[in-house]
């Protein structure tokens, strides 16, 4: 009862601020879009014949499922600004258990993600890419499955960084070959060994892999690499490792400075 | 309430330990003060008393819960103002305040605050009537004065009546106006409901009015007790004395039975005697005197500042 009031009243301060925040609402839209828009459209017309596959379409797929991933992250990463702030003293003095910390924080996250995937399907609807609503039905809770995962990603992150400049200035480093390992921009065919490896091992990939899956499924397209039920058990084993690894490392790290 | 034993924190990559092997007792009902100056293990102290922090070795209890193995029952008695405000200044006063009674349990969880229970409101506008901010209650914390966030912060952490209230610093930082009224709210809060008091500070002044004093300078304590006690313990009142005839005085004064130290010029301290009785008594023609009875300021300075070089 308490454990769960709490985690509500967590992940409630999260959509409140980001309510209150109009910049990051702002530039939490930006970047999608410019994926989208710039880059997916010049893909399209430049290659898109080549392909076989409409770029476009493959591109907007990938950064929805990568955005929504990706800011769930970037949210639970904010427990650090909050620990400099030193409004987390506030959470972590409190009697509630840390897992619920973490918890509370990734229902957070993925509530705030959720506007900015109705801002990109949006958006979606302008570039006219074709959008039923039997797709949109299998997009949502994939989407919420992806959310859910890019915080549990955050969680391993946050656990092993020390503080918002170090984030900022690591993230990046963990975010951006992502883009690629996973096939963001550009269809994973044969890629050499070690690439390989590492693509096999970027969460990202079975996020977006999972997104591509719920928009192609009905299309007939074989786009996605893998089926929803391989990607959801891949998603899962990670799950449980980021979460169960990175709360414990992270609350150790708290105390023991 | 509180029983510190043989307290240990060296941090990490550290040479020195922060707190180096306190050991002391707070009674329920108590204001407790630890005084020092930056640096001396105040708020390291406080971490751990509060389970936010580890203690290298030793421990202790609050209201017989153990800090370490039973953090969160620690968690649910103490109420703590941190050193810097640990307010969300995008939120309201209100907001803030229903944050803390969620995370502490103490209503069910509500969208808004007009569907939390009655008995919530209820006490939201009691507060924000006792603090005067009964028309700001819902506007952002960013809008109010630091002295108004820090009663706030106060105000909040005893909704979830902790039988011990930490503060840590409170009135860094304040104006003065600013930290006597916050020192009056915090004498009525204690007045009202017996929470025991455990403020670290490094005004002097501020510790005038404890229960007890507990003094520490490099992790370690220097004095403990009383503020009168302290001041007993601290202050060394003496008179100096010399003469030309330092052979005869030196008699003189072990004749009168007055203690002394070593050779001279002869430091004879007071002991309850008065200046004037003691220069009386001395026969011996005196070529110097001088008087030393420093305020508890001056000797907490001196204490302080001993081992700086």
């Amino acid at each position: 009862m308490t454990e769960a009031s709490a985690i509500l009243a967590i992940a409630h301060r999260d959509f409140i601020k980001l309510l209150r925040d109009r910049a990051r609402i702002i530039s939490s839209f930006a970047f999608p879009l410019i994926f989208i828009g710039v880059l997916g459209s010049s893909l399209q017309s430049g290659f898109g014949e080549q392909a076989g596959i409409n770029l476009l379409v493959f591109v907007f797929t990938g950064v929805l499922g990568m955005t929504i991933w990706q800011s769930t992250a970037q949210g639970i990463i904010s427990l650090i600004a909050d620990r400099e702030e030193d409004f987390s003293q506030e959470i972590f003095v409190s009697p509630i258990s840390r897992y619920s910390i973490i918890v509370g924080k990734i229902l957070g996250e993925s509530l705030v993600a959720l506007p900015q995937a109705a801002g990109i399907l949006a958006f979606a609807l302008v570039l006219r890419i074709p959008l039923s609503l039997d797709q949109l039905a299998r997009i949502v809770p994939a989407l919420l499955v992806v959310a859910v995962f890019g915080g549990a990603f955050g969680v391993i992150v946050l656990a092993n960084l020390g503080s918002q400049r170090a984030a900022q200035q690591i993230f990046p480093f963990v975010l951006l070959p992502q883009y690629f390992l996973a096939g963001l921009f550009n269809p994973i065919g044969k890629l050499p060994l070690p690439l390989d490896i590492l693509s096999k091992i970027s969460p990202l990939r079975y996020a977006v892999d999972l997104t591509r899956d719920a928009y192609y499924s009905t299309t007939g397209e074989r786009v996605p690499q893998f089926d929803a039920p391989l990607n959801l058990a891949i998603m899962a084993a990670m799950f449980v490792v980021f979460m169960v690894v990175g709360t414990f490392l992270f609350v150790r790290a708290e105390r023991n400075r | 309430m509180i029983r510190v034993e043989d307290l240990v924190k060296r941090y990490k990559k550290a040479e020195t330990n922060a707190v180096d092997g306190i050991s002391f007792q707070v009674k329920a009902g108590e204001f407790f003060v630890l005084l020092g100056p930056n640096g001396a293990g105040k708020t390291t102290t406080i971490s751990i008393l509060t389970t936010t922090l580890s203690p290298t070795s030793g421990g202790a209890t609050i209201d017989g819960s153990d800090i370490v193995r039973e953090a969160s029952a620690v968690r649910r008695k103490v109420g703590i103002i941190f050193q810097r405000p640990s307010l969300d200044q995008n939120l309201t006063a209100e907001e803030n305040i229903r944050f803390h009674a969620l995370l502490y349990g103490l209503y069910p969880y509500a969208p808004t605050y007009a569907l939390m229970q009655r008995a919530y409101r209820g006490q939201v506008e009691e507060l924000a009537g006792l603090l005067g901010i009964a028309a700001d209650i819902h506007k952002p914390v960013r809008t109010f004065s630091g002295g108004m966030r820090r009663k706030l912060e106060i105000m909040r952490s005893l909704l979830h009546r902790p039988k011990v209230l930490f503060l840590d610093e409170p009135t860094a930082g304040l104006d003065v106006p600013t930290r006597r009224t916050l020192w009056e709210h915090l004498t009525e809060v204690r007045r009202t409901s017996g929470t025991t008091i455990f403020l670290t500070t490094h005004y002097l002044e501020e510790a005038e009015e404890a229960d007890r004093v507990c003094i520490i300078d490099k992790g370690k304590i220097v004095s403990f007790g009383t503020p009168d006690e302290i001041k007993r313990d601290l202050v060394e009142d003496y008179v100096l004395v010399d003469a030309t005839d330092r052979s005869a005085l030196g008699d003189e004064l072990a004749r009168l039975g007055y203690a002394t130290s070593g050779g001279a010029p002869f430091k004879v301290e007071l002991n309850g005697h008065t200046v004037h009785s003691i220069l009386r008594s001395i026969e011996t023609p005196l070529s110097v005197v001088k008087t030393h009875t420093p305020t508890l300021e001056d000797a907490y300075l001196e204490i302080v500042s001993r081992g700086d070089d």
